[in-house]
């Protein structure tokens, strides 16, 4: 007599990756059987032994190149912003090609494919971050911050600061400090 | 983003503005797991709750009955496993010190709950966008500060 078997193919793939990943002290989430999200910071090394211990079970990981690329794409921005370079922040899509080594349209391409957001939407709000923090510090006025972060004058700086945040820079910081002082009395009691 | 879903919690005691955030958040193309609860006090009792998964973010109505938004914010906020939440307030009126109030108790976003729908799920985009990019790009959450 022959049964017939049959497979649950997406069942038995998350049981065989948990199989193989059970020794490895790995934290991590299998999200719809072939995401998977490690909790914690894998060097290329620790990477590789994992791609060797999944493909004795036939399973190889991909990191998609459209992901690594945006996340370098990120990374070169906050450095951009954070070198206060006015004449590097007056042409940041030439300095992005440049420092990728791509063509700033298939960059904008991917970018916006993967983040649901544009690169200049990104640098303004690296740019405001930036800016919330140089406020929260409390050790800038607002002309030093327009003038470091490249905006023609306080008044655009201001404006794209509510535009971005709905706060005024002048609220914005009365906001923080108050914050911090509930804070330090929710600490102290 | 593509893939992932946004677990969201929403506090509100009205049946009609459950529905509005239910209908727009089911209409946006980011995928989000919408749980509800009634009022201030179920929202606590749920919180607390050490077995329950904690959501990427809270939208919290400021004016309920027994319990109030601003009073769910303020105790959350003593409870370590939870002060880290991203937190939303929303409310129909557009009173600037309920506004100031709720960011200085930790709010990071404060919305005017908008009357149209279409206006709603591009609010909702919006906020839920910006949440991404804290959540995936480091940024400093204490200056998380959306006024919308």
């Amino acid at each position: 007599m022959i049964y017939y078997l049959k497979y649950n193919i997406n069942e038995i793939c998350k049981q065989l990756v948990h199989e193989q990943l059970k020794d490895s002290g790995l934290k991590y989430n299998l999200l719809n059987t072939n995401e998977l999200d490690v909790l914690e910071v894998v060097s290329d090394e620790s990477l590789d032994k994992l791609n060797i211990i999944l493909s004795d079970a036939g399973i190889q990981i991909v990191v998609t190149q459209k992901i690594a690329l945006v996340q370098k794409i990120k990374e070169a921005i906050t450095e951009l912003v954070s070198m206060e370079d006015k004449l590097i922040l007056s042409k940041t899509s030439y300095h992005l090609a440049k420092t990728l080594n791509y063509s700033y349209r298939y960059l904008a391409g991917i970018f916006s494919e993967v983040t649901y957001t544009t690169i200049e939407n990104y640098i303004i709000l690296q740019k405001i971050e930036k800016a919330k923090e140089m406020i929260a510090s409390g050790e800038y006025t607002f002309t030093d911050i327009a003038w470091k972060l490249n905006y023609s004058s306080v008044a655009h700086f201001s404006m794209q600061f509510k535009n971005t945040t709905g706060l005024t820079p002048s609220l914005f910081k009365r906001i923080i400090n108050q914050k911090r002082n509930v804070a330090l009395t929710q600490a102290n009691l | 983003m593509k893939n992932e879903t946004v677990h969201i919690l929403l506090a509100d005691d009205d049946k009609d503005d459950r529905n509005d955030f239910i209908e727009a958040f089911e209409s946006l193309k980011i995928i989000t797991k919408v749980h509800t609860v009634k009022n201030g006090i179920e929202l606590m009792t749920y919180l607390t709750d050490q077995s329950v998964k904690l959501p990427h973010l809270l939208f919290l109505d400021l004016n309920m009955p027994k319990k109030s938004g601003l009073e769910c914010l303020i105790e959350i906020k003593q409870i370590n496993r939870l002060k880290n939440l991203t937190i939303v307030i929303y409310s129909t009126s557009s009173s600037e010190k309920d506004m100031e109030d709720t960011f200085i108790h930790g709010a990071n976003v404060y919305i005017k709950k908008p009357a149209h729908l279409t206006m709603l799920k591009k609010t909702l985009l919006h906020v839920l966008t910006i949440n991404w990019q804290y959540h995936t790009s480091g940024l400093n959450r204490d200056n998380f500060l959306l006024h919308l």
